[in-house]
């Protein structure tokens, strides 16, 4: 053996050094389910009581003990039915146009660094371009589908970014496979990289729709009507959303209030979690259908 | 002047990616329903030869063809060709087996099914199967993923998926250079039996393999500007036990390469 006793002791230090480093990795994954924990814990407790029946069926009111979501609740998937009608298509349709059709040349490189710095951009910024743009310009006015094209905005960076990424993962080798048994390009992105690639595309159209969901500022800028005691009926009509009643009823100084937005929170948090399960349960099934 | 035993033939031929000349004045007659075998030194643009002779270069940006290829009498690169009519005619076969994440029938179909001959599918489908000696192994899971294939089932599953549409000429690239040897001799058996009926050519830098089942072979090289050219092209037995040039000599002795 060739100076074993040295070989030894270093061989303790790496060991020390590995589990130290496990460790540290251990904790910094806990921090961040630690918060979380703590966060729902804290949410649950202030809205003991108040999430009731009569607070989902409910429209906001003075009263704490009569007020309820129901307007803001319809409100909010009023405006993502329409942001996923908008952004699902255009998303899609522009990452298959930059990754299957576009040629590589300086516009289509600009236009690809600007998707990427758009993905970027305060949410708030957004509501002030649907503002002036949408509500004003095309005259909506503080409608639906003012409020659905301006989070249609915000969440196309961020889908098209995914939907490249979902696309670019398709091995090449299956496109020239294609190409070879005399595919035309639109054969080849509707039989090849589009079965491929949906389960990625729907993943991140999906996750995007959960951060517009949950953003209140662009909204805000759009429409800063809260007191809606009405369920809007058709596209052009007002409305007001889940984080908004919920930043509304925070802002107040009763503590009646304060429950109320946590019960809101805790509707909130419902809707994001089941939009993320339904994305999972489709990716899952639309991989094994694939594979077959 | 192309006749009825040849079945593709390059003229002055050339080929540019960008500013890089990849293959420099190449001329050779494929022969009607034999196996032509394409060897040489890595680079030396044996591939990019072939992909010329079913336009696959065309999908590369930047690439640019001077010259000829003629099938049936008629140029491939003249205006009025549509490539996917060419490549639906000449089927090609890769190096990696590289089987669609579809079912074994569904990879077989889908030639036929996106050139619109979607009637007797079944027939079809087993037919080009057997044709590629695949059919016992698979016929009881057809409607299975063809990722379950083993590689070398799969690369005959790639063969049957191109006979499914009756090509003229396969084009073959490195076809066994992924597989293992009992895999290998599998697809060289089959070559041999479609040969009588199919313009086969093979780019191989296996010798041996060049020597087993061509009738014909070609030997390219790159020159000083990493062009490659054809240096020396025949009947195989000659090219290997005479070789007129004397770079294809040493090439076969293994001197280099």
């Amino acid at each position: 053996m060739r100076n074993g006793s040295a070989f030894k002791r270093h061989l303790k230090l790496r060991k020390i050094k590995g589990g130290l480093f496990s460790t540290l990795f251990l904790g910094s994954t806990l921090v961040g389910t630690l918060v979380l924990i703590v966060l729902l814990a804290d949410v649950l407790r202030d809205s003991a009581g108040w999430l009731d029946w009569q607070f989902l069926t409910s429209y906001p009111s003075r009263k704490p003990e009569e007020a309820g979501l129901l307007s803001a609740f319809f409100g909010s998937l009023w405006v993502m039915m329409f942001t996923a009608l908008f952004s699902f298509p255009v998303g899609i349709g522009t990452a298959i146009y930059l990754e299957e059709y576009a040629p590589d040349n300086r516009l289509i490189r600009l236009i690809q660094m600007n998707i990427s710095n758009l993905a970027g951009v305060p949410s708030i910024v957004y509501g002030l371009l649907g503002l002036s743009l949408f509500v004003q310009a095309l005259a909506l006015g503080r409608s639906i589908l003012a409020g659905a094209m301006t989070l249609t905005l915000m969440s196309l960076p961020v889908i098209i970014i995914a939907a490249q990424e979902a696309i670019r993962s398709v091995p090449e080798a299956h496109r020239l496979g294609a190409f070879a048994l005399g595919s035309t390009r639109w054969q080849v992105v509707r039989r090849i990289v589009l079965p491929s690639a949906f389960p990625g595309v729907l993943t991140g159209t999906i996750l995007a729709m959960s951060r517009a969901i949950g953003e209140a500022a662009p909204i805000i800028a759009i429409s800063a009507l809260v007191y809606l005691t009405y369920i809007p009926t058709n596209p052009l009509d007002r409305f007001t959303v889940l984080p908004i009643q919920i930043f509304n009823w925070v802002s107040r100084p009763q503590e009646d209030f304060q429950h109320l937005a946590a019960a809101g929170i805790i509707v909130l948090l419902v809707v994001l979690l089941s939009m993320n399960a339904v994305a999972i349960f489709l990716r899952n099934r639309y991989q094994k259908r694939t594979e077959e | 002047m192309a006749n009825n035993s040849t079945s593709l033939e390059a003229r002055k031929l050339e080929l540019w990616y960008r500013n890089f000349q990849a293959l420099r004045d190449i001329s050779m007659a494929i022969p009607r329903n034999q196996i032509t075998a394409i060897i040489g030194p890595s680079g030396c643009g044996k591939s990019s030869l072939l992909r010329c002779f079913n336009r696959m270069n065309d999908l590369i940006p930047g690439s640019r063809v001077k010259g000829e290829v003629l099938f049936d009498g008629r140029n491939i690169y003249a205006a009025d060709v549509d490539p996917t009519e060419v490549r639906y005619r000449i089927g090609m076969v890769f190096q990696k087996p590289n089987p669609f994440p579809k079912s074994v029938f569904e990879n077989v179909a889908f030639g036929p099914r996106v050139n619109g001959l979607a009637d007797n599918l079944e027939e079809i489908v087993e037919h080009a199967l057997q044709r590629a000696a695949l059919w016992d192994e698979v016929k009881d899971r057809l409607h299975k993923s063809a990722m379950e294939l083993s590689g070398g089932q799969q690369q005959r599953l790639c063969i049957a998926r191109t006979l499914a549409l009756e090509p003229e000429v396969i084009l073959m690239d490195e076809p066994c250079s992924a597989l293992d040897p009992v895999a290998t001799l599998k697809i060289e058996d089959l070559m041999r039996t479609l040969a009588g009926e199919y313009s086969i050519v093979i780019v191989t830098h296996n010798m041996q393999q060049a020597a087993r089942v061509s009738d014909m072979a070609a030997f390219m090289m790159m020159e000083q500007d990493r062009a490659g050219v054809l240096v020396e092209y025949g009947p195989t037995a000659r090219l290997f036990t005479n070789p007129k040039d004397k770079r294809t000599e040493d090439y076969i002795t293994g001197r280099f390469g």
